[in-house]
């Protein structure tokens, strides 16, 4: 399942094999036509990859192999120890959590988990938490804070599952609270987001000292579909929606949403999960790096510092 | 219909000007009311209880102790991200504006209430749907932080769609910076009362609306995380009966108490009595 944009790079590779081919199997010397082809490719990637639209950054948010939470735990983590349930109602597969190492030290991890097939995402809701979710992940925040481990969360969700259940369950009083437990967090707390930032059901594992993002990931108070179906009352217009939402990295940097942008291979995480993991592992240890050294009150005020310092407005 | 027409036809034209001005009808029972005594009455429909939404002002002239009320709100929305979807947010503001006299979707100040000390904040839902930006959020923080150096209790009417579309991220940070400034009033020992009326839905619900130490609820308001248009395209099939109602949170232990907008006040003064350090031992005050 290729991305629309990224066709005309395939179908540019696809020829190139088949010249390839060619070459190989009559022996006639085809050299100078595929060297003019490659270079063809590099100049296309470049134009493609090198002017990706916010749309198309929402698409490769969203690829199917991009890394996933528990990808990124048993590949930059060691002994990744998965804790369950939120000791009240169930356990949520939508956020999962636990006990790690990061290069020796130990950490207490939390994020969004969405499926890696059709069967696992429909076991993980697309990654859209219930209430247990984020009752699981205060659960773990409370361990982070008894043992004075480092907390890290990962986000990757289109939002908080908008259903009966959840509502039942008091989705918003969960989410309130779970930002709230997170703020006040005595040890270093680091969020970075994966894939999808989607809205508050993002921000209940977000208030962090500092927010990391990759560079194709997205974090927005509203999915662009969601959006455009209400102001342009046209999912269609998911496009124009994600242009005017500003919710790129880079666009997330400028407003002071996101504090650093981790970079991705050529053409997204997807296409080298390893590198990707790698760039995300490198970042983690730096953050925490910055962070030692900061007494639990002063992690507290930064933090608050942070978030009280966002926004836009004029005096009266 | 057509008779109804013809039959006001008929009426002196002096009459029939009156008509729309001083008369209304209940959203909820069609009983015609009397405006003057509808307003009275706090939009409440004398017939079959039907909490209509309120402006924000008689709102504040309800809850606030008479002459004490000082606004403090005033902050200019500002267009940080250029918005435009079928028309420029700087017009869409300027627009609210004009219709609403405010700047923002929030009126507030200190006053007493019941003799407490307090600082109230009123969301507005006729200014973009009472969602909350950057001056919303500010607004609230700022709020609490005088609560809490003034030795002041915290109320605040939540009325609101959720967060402001936009102003995108920087809506989303409000929900934490928002719940982040709670916390002085918390280290202070004082109270914060919160009333959700309809409606009250998304990063509003998600953040400080839920977080007070008492969470009143009007009898009918729609309360929730998501939309019910949201929750009924999800799931594909019609929500049961009451769903999201003030009653609905009541059974399913989020809110405190479902009061009736004519007693609200009265509750509300006994709740700041009981929590407020600072006030002593008074009943029927």
């Amino acid at each position: 399942m290729p991305l629309e944009f990224e066709k005309p790079i395939l179908e540019l590779e696809k020829r190139i094999a088949e010249l390839k081919e060619t070459a190989r199997s009559t022996g006639v010397d085809l050299e100078a036509e595929i060297r003019l082809l490659e270079e063809r490719l590099a100049r296309l990637k470049q134009e493609i990859y090198g002017n990706l639209t916010a749309w198309q950054r929402v698409q490769l948010a969203r690829a199917p192999g991009r890394p996933t939470t528990l990808d990124v735990l048993e590949k930059a983590f060691q002994d990744f120890l998965e804790l369950h349930g939120d000791r009240a109602f169930a356990d949520d597969p939508a956020i999962v959590g636990g006990l790690a190492y990061l290069e020796g030290q130990k950490v207490v991890v939390v994020g969004h988990q969405k499926g890696r097939d059709t069967k696992e995402n429909l076991y993980r809701n697309f990654g859209m938490p219930h209430p247990e979710g984020y009752r699981k992940a205060m659960r773990l925040m409370d361990l982070a804070d008894r043992f004075g481990y480092p907390f890290l969360a990962f986000i990757d969700t289109p939002g908080a599952y908008p259903g009966v259940s959840a509502e039942e369950r008091g989705q918003a009083w969960v989410i309130a609270q779970s930002i709230q437990r997170m703020s006040r967090l005595k040890v270093p707390a680091i969020a970075l987001i994966l894939g999808e930032g989607g809205s508050g059901g993002a921000l209940a594992i977000g208030v962090a000292n500092r927010v990391l993002i990759l560079e194709n990931a997205w974090y927005s108070v509203i999915s662009p579909e969601s959006c455009a179906a209400i102001l342009w009352r046209d999912a269609k217009e998911a496009p124009k929606a994600a242009e005017a939402l500003k919710l790129t990295a880079r666009d997330l940097l400028a407003q002071k949403v996101v504090d650093a942008i981790i970079p991705e291979p050529e053409g997204g995480a997807h296409k080298d999960p390893l590198r990707a993991i790698q760039n995300i592992k490198e970042a983690l240890l730096k953050t925490l790096e910055e962070l030692k050294g900061l007494s639990p009150e002063e992690l507290y005020q930064d933090r608050y510092r942070r978030f009280r310092a966002l926004g836009a407005y004029a005096e009266s | 219909m057509a008779l109804e027409r013809l039959f006001r036809r008929k009426r002196p034209s002096g009459v029939n000007r009156d008509v729309p001005e001083l008369w209304t009808k209940c959203e909820a029972c069609g009983v015609q009311l009397y405006k003057k005594e509808f307003r009275e009455n706090l939009y409440v429909c004398p017939r079959c209880g039907h909490h209509h939404r309120m402006p924000a002002s008689e709102r504040v002239e309800m809850l606030a102790d008479a002459g004490t009320f000082q606004e403090t709100t005033g902050l200019k929305p500002l267009d940080p991200l250029g918005f435009v979807d079928t028309k420029p947010y700087a017009e869409r503001l300027k627009a609210y504006q004009e219709e609403t006299g405010r700047q923002d979707a929030i009126l507030g100040g200190t006053c007493t209430i019941g003799g407490v000390p307090a600082v109230l904040l009123v969301m507005d839902y006729a200014f973009a749907g009472g969602s909350m930006g950057s001056v919303v959020g500010e607004e609230i923080a700022r709020g609490a932080e005088r609560a809490a150096a003034e030795g002041r209790a915290l109320v605040i009417v939540a009325a609101s769609g959720g967060a402001r579309m936009q102003e995108a991220a920087l809506s989303l940070m409000q929900m934490a910076k928002t719940v982040m400034s709670l916390d002085r009033l918390w280290a202070k020992r004082l109270p914060y009362v919160s009333i959700l009326t309809d409606p009250t839905t998304g990063g509003v619900t998600a953040s400080f609306a839920a977080l007070a130490d008492v969470i009143f609820a009007e009898p009918g308001a729609l309360i929730g995380f998501a939309g019910p248009r949201v929750i009924r395209q999800t799931i594909r099939q019609e929500l049961p009966e009451g769903f999201q109602r003030a009653e609905f949170l009541l059974k399913h232990g989020m809110v405190d108490r479902v009061t009736d907008r004519r007693k609200l006040k009265g509750e509300l003064v006994r709740a700041l009595r009981h929590l407020h350090p600072g006030v002593p031992y008074a009943v029927g005050v």
